[in-house]
């Protein structure tokens, strides 16, 4: 708003003004005016989602507006995509059509996000996903334009490989519902697993309102694996790891991001202890410029916080600012050097780097690894199980 | 495969067995006496397994610690308030119904099932998420190989079978067992003879739905954890359950559970890449045995089927 102000109230009185106040000098000559856009859920159930990261990318244009280094002035454009495919698509299309948006950071909710990738394909908008994690937006098409800075289920099974592996774990057996989420994490664990030396003992799928799992934990209990993998939410989670214990199967139980809730630790009491699970993102304070962001955020009193993925659609939306001081306010040449940020063009960003591959997937996505420790989720690096103080089970 | 290994698989086969013949004996009591279908018996199960639930944390909040007592008196509350509730369903919308065509009371049974589950969900607090349910039996395990014998599972199981026998006398050795099967195979007859037919159709809805508290509890007890949902998939199989056995048969009904649970079991491990069609497996076959003998395994001895 203040600079806003200076601007119309043209250059000589800004300066006045600025000198006045005691402030740098305002902007000598009228910079060229830029539009971005930013499309999120702003209403309906997910909107305090959208909200946040509706402030959070108006914070990173704000942010660049105030720097007198900066060679253009931005102008965020908002929609609202409602979290539904058929709005989202609307507000794509608009977007696409107007040539003076020249990228825009796109979409919490999956669903809305895998049916626009053909609309801003089609019309050639780069775009940055900022919070949806199906892996298909990115992977299922070899479109330029699509762009994502978040993890996916993709990247939390390589992380949980590893690290499980790293842990010395040798042997799994894998329980996993039958909907798209449980499948997916199935294909990607044991990818990433087998990769790295690991061995799948049996591969269990399950329907997600299945009660009795005694069957299946009796014939893994014969299998007799170090870890189980549970691929799936947390109400068959919670059975399964009450079932575990009624049948004597000691096995570790290590979960996905759908068991990564308190319903979990309150319905499976004291056998939640020790539980491992992985998550995409961090908690906002943890990332690596959190610290900045959260004052930065605090700063410009938005009345809604940011919430988890707040961050990543202000780091999608600073790459987006980034890319276009460098190559101009042209569509194609933002795209074109979007995809080349990638190992060491990486960008830095306030979640970590950011390095895209081929299909424009962030793959130094941030995953965090968390147990169940006292009856709260906790990072791991901060558990009394990295500490060494308490040990996982078959350790 | 090693004994322990095949101990173990019969153990959980006799279990869910238990747990499907109560319901099982629920749906076929009622047919027995009114041939009516019940589709909110599964929920009525839910209903008592939550009431057993919150009696545990209610006593547990007045300071009784002991978890006898605490069992003891969520069973008594889950058992007479759901018997309470099966009456009131027969007063209220199974006898009335009596005249109308069967299909109504299918229906009306069905959306009071929704009612029942669906007002656990809204109304017990966190009613969404699964809940845990306190662990009341001891809980020391022995094992035998691949074997795992947990005293608690053990006790549960007993007081399953036990349950089934008490419910065998009842039928067959008490004067309201003799008057219900009276009114089960002539209805008109019985009244002659002298017996209330009301009080006893009230009566078995008490029972079965008592039961099916009971079976809640014990599910309860078992998995260590209670649903909202978990009386649908269990009310279908005791459906089921039932059917195969031969409405109206109390033997047929604790058949047809084992039966359903010994199949499901063998769909496991005959498809071990494919658990997830166990259901498929074990329904498939019921229809199968439904082809082969529609009135099912056993029977009713005076079959009036038109």
């Amino acid at each position: 708003m203040f600079f806003k102000a200076i601007k119309h109230a043209g250059f000589a009185l800004a300066a006045v003004l600025a000198l006045g106040l005691g402030l740098n000098p305002a902007p000598a000559d009228a910079k060229t005016k830029v539009k971005v856009g930013f499309i999120g859920p702003l209403t309906g159930g997910t909107s305090s989602n959208g909200l946040g990261g509706r402030n959070s990318a108006d914070l990173a244009v704000k942010l660049r507006n105030a720097d007198k280094k900066a060679k253009y002035e931005y102008e965020m454009v908002v929609q609202d995509d409602e979290c539904k495919p058929n709005i989202g698509v609307q507000a794509a299309t608009k977007f696409g059509a107007s040539k003076d948006i020249i990228a825009a950071a796109t979409h919490y909710c999956s669903a809305v996000a895998i049916s626009t990738v053909d609309v801003y394909h089609k019309f050639g908008l780069p775009v940055i996903v900022w919070g949806a994690v199906l892996p298909e937006i990115t992977y299922g098409n070899d479109y330029k334009e699509i762009h994502r800075v978040n993890g996916t289920m993709i990247n939390q099974n390589e992380t949980a490989a590893t690290f499980m592996r790293g842990l010395g774990y040798n042997t799994w057996a894998i329980i996993h519902d039958t909907t798209d989420y449980g499948k997916g994490h199935d294909k990607y664990f044991t990818q990433y697993v087998e990769k790295a030396g690991g061995k799948i003992l049996g591969r269990f799928g399950v329907t997600s309102d299945q009660q009795d799992f005694s069957a299946e934990l009796t014939k893994i209990k014969s299998l007799n694996p170090q870890v189980l993998y549970f691929g799936g939410l947390t109400p068959i989670g919670v059975r399964i790891r009450a079932q575990m214990d009624k049948l004597g199967v000691n096995a570790l139980f290590q979960g996905t991001s759908g068991i990564v809730s308190d319903t979990f630790i309150q319905g499976s009491g004291p056998l939640a202890e020790g539980v491992l699970a992985f998550r995409e993102g961090a908690p906002t304070e943890k990332l690596p410029g959190g610290k900045f962001f959260l004052e930065q955020y605090g700063k410009h009193k938005y009345a809604e916080p940011p919430e988890a993925y707040g961050a990543f659609a202000f780091a999608a939306m600073t790459l987006i600012l980034d890319t276009i001081e460098k190559v101009g306010p042209d569509r194609k040449k933002v795209r074109d050097t979007l995809n080349k940020v990638a190992g060491k063009n990486a960008a830095d960003s306030i979640t970590g780097k950011i390095s895209f591959d081929d299909h424009g997937q962030n793959t130094i996505a941030l995953i965090t690894k968390y147990v169940a420790q006292d009856g709260k989720w906790v990072i791991w690096e901060d558990s009394e199980y990295a500490s060494g103080k308490r040990k996982l089970k078959g350790k | 495969m090693d004994v322990g290994l095949l101990g173990q698989y019969v153990m959980n086969g006799l279990m869910l067995g238990m747990m499907y013949a109560l319901v099982a004996v629920g749906f076929t009591l009622f047919f027995g006496v009114m041939d009516i279908i019940n589709f909110a018996h599964g929920d009525v199960l839910t209903v008592g397994a939550f009431a057993a639930l919150a009696t545990i944390l209610g006593l547990a909040g007045i300071g009784v610690d002991s978890p006898w007592i605490q069992l003891a008196g969520a069973t008594l509350v889950a058992v007479t308030t759901m018997a309470a509730l099966g009456a009131v369903i027969a007063r209220t919308l199974v006898l009335p119904l009596k005249g109308a065509p069967p299909l109504n009371t299918l229906l009306i049974t069905l959306m009071l099932g929704t009612a029942l589950h669906e007002g656990v969900r809204l109304f017990y607090p966190q009613g969404a998420n699964p809940q845990r349910f306190p662990s009341l039996l001891p809980t020391d395990a022995y094992s035998f190989g691949h074997f795992t014998l947990r005293i608690d599972s053990l006790l549960v199981l007993t007081t399953g079978l036990l349950l089934i026998v008490g419910i065998h006398l009842l039928i067959n050795r008490t004067k309201l067992g003799l008057a219900i099967r009276a009114v089960a195979q002539d209805e008109d007859t019985a009244k002659t003879m002298g017996i209330n037919y009301t009080l006893i159709v009230l009566a078995t809805f008490a029972i079965g739905s008592g039961l099916a508290a009971f079976a809640g509890v014990l599910h309860g007890l078992y998995y260590s954890e209670v649903n909202f949902a978990m009386g649908l998939l269990l009310g279908v199989i005791g459906f089921s359950a039932a059917i195969v056995g031969g409405l109206g048969n109390i033997y047929g009904a604790i058949l047809g559970g084992f039966l359903f649970s010994a199949l499901q079991t063998i769909g496991v491990l005959a498809m071990p890449f494919a658990s997830a069609y166990k259901d498929v497996f074990a329904f498939a076959v019921v229809i199968l045995i439904m082809a082969w003998r529609p009135t099912g395994l056993i029977s009713e001895k005076i079959s009036q089927r038109v």
